[in-house]
């Protein structure tokens, strides 16, 4: 097998305040969509948000005509959200189908499905993206190798979908198969429907030591400081499938979202609109 | 059966490098070692992990690989089944799902291994085919299909297990997906079946021969897409049509000759033969299990007289 060659095209170094610019476009983007449909998950896209910016603008490698190396595929599929923000900003999706999200003449989905440019497989049922990421790694690992290093696979997952036990099944495979090429991210905000899963599920935590006895790298980080996730999955030893557990919060950078389970998939109205716009400006300044 | 299907996909895998195999605990011993050691970076076993074993070939399928996944029916198709139905059917990705011991055929391992439904679960899934191959030399014809098709979408193949008899050895018609096919042709009775049962069918239809009769039987093959017209020809010049199925009466090859036999205006005489809808606490050789679910060469016999 090729040796796994670190970070050979990764750009020079991740620039943590052009992030924080970026994710309150991406954050006023949203909002701005929000106001043409009844309900989005918006929340759980402020939750992922710096996660999925990094992995994007800081992480995944291109080639020289900007088609992408490396995979990405968000396994918590209701943050797509983010997904799609970003895919505009880069250029893959156009802005209409935004305008037209969740209409019959669109093409995007309240979850990401496989087909859409920039969507690497359906996702909105929970439990399935870690093992498709595995595959995938395996494939990227075993069958396309190139000058420039085995392409990676980076998948992002809630903290609710690692309850299900075809996750744990993924996990464990993982490791077995040694996939130094696949790179998860946990976006936990340690929020499920019912409530908050440190409280509904105290035995869920601690999170991070189970996947160490897994087998997997692992890391923890603060989840809306992209430059801090960038610096933790780039100064990985490498050898093993890793793992950064990033520490988030649901509805992230407007107050009355945050910890707040009903804006899971809630629109806000016209006022609850002006003044997430607002707070963000305040963030801005 | 599973000797045939290891042979074949060593076959495919040495002329097509994107075959490749994930396996779930269970694997044919004798053949399958051959490609797991010629083509290890091909050969995953997951372990007892079936959901993760229906995932990862879903992302080996995403990256242009042809996967198939492989263990006992009820674990490689009933165990995963939301994720056959995603990553599989709703992205109609090139994964052929591969189930042994179809029916009831584990006949002293009791209902947990039975896959008494999985024609009508499976072929339920939108995108979805199935193949159930009768005999070795069909699971062979089948395994090739399944390995060289260049059609999206992922296969169920249904297998028996191991040391069934060639039936197919005689046939008036090949293989083809999609179609039924004669294996001896007569204008008065016809006997339609699939799948390991298929021996129970040749064995009537031989009783009957040696009687006088004028009888065909018929391998259908391919569950999904079925050969709709093909069997409303069969239904058409036959007096009496006779379907033997080793699976429960809803969603299978029975109920669905009979929707095309009203739909196709047949006149002729109709009975099927099917397993009960019941989970049947019996423990036995495979004719037991089926004679206690009233399926019996006795039985078909009786029909025809």
């Amino acid at each position: 097998m090729e040796e796994f060659v670190e970070q050979l095209q990764l750009k020079d170094a991740f620039d943590s305040a052009s992030a924080r610019k970026r994710c309150l476009r991406y954050r006023r983007r949203i909002l701005d969509i929000s106001q043409r449909v009844t309900a989005l998950h918006i929340a759980p896209a402020f939750s992922c948000l710096e996660i999925v910016d990094c992995i994007y603008n800081g992480l995944m490698r291109r080639a020289h005509d900007g088609t992408f190396l490396d995979s990405f595929l968000l396994s918590k599929g209701h943050g797509c959200m983010a997904q799609y923000v970003i895919l505009e900003d880069l250029g893959i999706l156009p802005s209409v189908e935004l305008d037209r999200y969740c209409t019959r003449d669109g093409m995007l989905g309240a979850h990401p499905d496989y087909g859409t440019p920039g969507i690497a497989a359906a996702t909105g049922s929970l439990g399935h993206g870690l093992s498709m990421a595995v595959g995938m790694a395996v494939a990227e690992r075993n069958f396309s190798p190139n000058i420039t290093g085995t392409n990676r696979v980076f998948a992002v997952l809630s903290d609710g979908e690692v309850q299900e036990g075809s996750t744990w099944e993924a996990v464990l495979m993982a490791s077995t198969l040694k996939l130094n090429n696949l790179i998860a991210v946990i976006d936990n905000n340690d929020f499920q429907s019912l409530g908050r899963t440190s409280e509904t599920h105290p035995s869920f935590y601690p999170l991070a030591d189970k996947f160490v006895a897994f087998g997997w790298e692992v890391a923890e980080t603060n989840g809306h400081d992209a430059g801090a996730i960038y610096q933790a999955i780039t100064e990985r030893k490498g050898g093993r499938p890793f793992m950064l557990v990033a520490k988030t919060t649901k509805g992230r950078g407007v107050s009355y979202m945050e910890n707040v389970p009903i804006w899971h998939y809630r629109a806000p109205n016209p006022q609850e609109y002006r003044q997430a716009l607002d707070e963000l400006k305040e963030v801005s300044s | 059966m599973r000797n045939m299907f290891a042979e074949v996909l060593y076959e495919l895998g040495k002329e097509d490098p994107r075959i490749c195999i994930v396996v779930a605990d269970i694997s044919p011993a004798g053949p399958m070692e051959k490609f797991r050691q010629e083509f290890p970076e091909r050969f995953i076993n997951v372990g007892v992990a079936e959901q993760t074993m229906i995932g990862i070939c879903a992302g080996l399928a995403l990256k242009g690989l042809k996967p198939f996944a492989y263990t006992i029916a009820t674990f490689s198709l009933y165990r995963p089944y939301e994720i056959i139905r995603d990553d599989l059917g709703y992205q109609n990705l090139p994964v052929t799902v591969v189930g042994i011991g179809g029916g009831v055929i584990y006949s002293t391992l009791g209902g947990t291994h039975h896959a008494q439904e999985d024609i009508a679960i499976a072929g339920s899934i939108p995108n979805m085919s199935i193949l159930a191959p009768c005999d070795p030399e069909e699971a062979r014809a089948a395994t090739l299909y399944a390995g060289r098709r260049t059609s999206p979408g992922p296969l169920y193949l249904r297998f028996g297990k191991a040391g069934e008899p060639v039936i197919t050895a005689g046939a008036l018609e090949p293989f083809q997906f999609g179609k039924v096919r004669y294996l001896r042709k007569g204008d008065d009775v016809a006997i339609l079946s699939y799948g390991v049962i298929m021996g129970m069918a040749k064995k009537a239809v031989d009783v009957l021969a040696a009687r006088g009769r004028s009888v065909s039987l018929i391998a259908c093959p391919t569950l999904k897409p079925l050969d709709r017209e093909g069997l409303a020809g069969i239904l058409k010049c036959h007096k009496q049509v006779i379907v033997i199925e080793e699976h429960v009466p809803q969603g299978g090859l029975a109920s669905q000759t009979k929707q095309i036999a009203w739909d196709s205006g047949a006149r002729c005489k109709l009975k099927t033969f099917t397993l009960k809808d019941e989970f049947i606490h019996c423990y036995g050789s495979h004719e037991d299990i089926l004679a206690a679910h009233g399926i019996s060469l006795d039985a078909i016999l009786k029909e025809v007289e």
